[in-house]
């Protein structure tokens, strides 16, 4: 009983953070601020869920389930990696964004 | 029960958010807007998939995911590299 609520808590948890990233990724104005909501957030949510999963799989069958670290592992290694290689891509592509210019520097025509 | 509840809840936040990433596939103004979009969708789906498992009542779910985590950064690295040299393997 107790095990049920942590696993539903889990993944009410989760979903929810995943939720929000998509959100963000909808609804945020220019690239770079996109690429802050979903990279954070769904690693979380997929935490989230890979916790409930390991605690549902663990009490059901009364021994450890790892499946589940091998999956979060291998994606907390990954995010960071693919955001940076995002960031690089727009920052070469020169896409657009909404942050002011730093002092000293001017707009130019096309950026 | 209430971990059923729960489940179906979280499906249909998952759906939600799926069908959010795919607005911004369709729609993104730039390539790396659309590329993003992939990445967010293959996480998302690889969370849709430990829940499907949870579902079933299943562990065959856990390799899919296993293959989908790895297929999915390949596919963002291979197409991040080539916006930004031209070419994937120089």
């Amino acid at each position: 009983m107790w095990l049920e609520l942590l696993v539903a808590f889990f993944l009410l948890v989760g979903a929810s953070f995943a939720l929000i990233g998509s959100v963000g990724l909808a609804r945020l104005p220019d690239f770079f601020t996109r690429l802050h909501g979903p990279t954070k957030a769904t690693t979380l949510g997929v935490g989230g869920m890979l916790a409930a999963s390991l605690l549902y799989f663990t009490g059901r069958t009364d021994q450890l389930s790892l499946h589940e670290i091998l999956v979060g592992l291998f994606l907390f290694i990954t995010a960071p990696v693919s955001a940076h290689l995002l960031a690089k891509a727009a920052l070469h592509l020169k896409v657009r964004s909404v942050a002011a210019v730093p002092e000293g520097f001017e707009r130019r025509a096309g950026d | 029960m209430i971990l059923e509840i729960a489940v179906y809840i979280a499906l249909a936040m998952m759906s939600l958010a799926i069908l959010l990433n795919v607005w911004r596939l369709v729609r993104g103004p730039d390539q790396p807007d659309r590329i993003l979009a992939l990445d967010t969708l293959y996480i998302n789906t690889i969370a849709l998939l430990v829940l499907l498992g949870i579902h079933f009542d299943s562990t065959v779910y856990f390799e899919t995911a296993l293959v989908l985590a790895m297929m999915g950064f390949i596919g963002t690295a291979s197409l991040c590299k080539y916006l930004l040299r031209g070419d994937i393997i120089e």
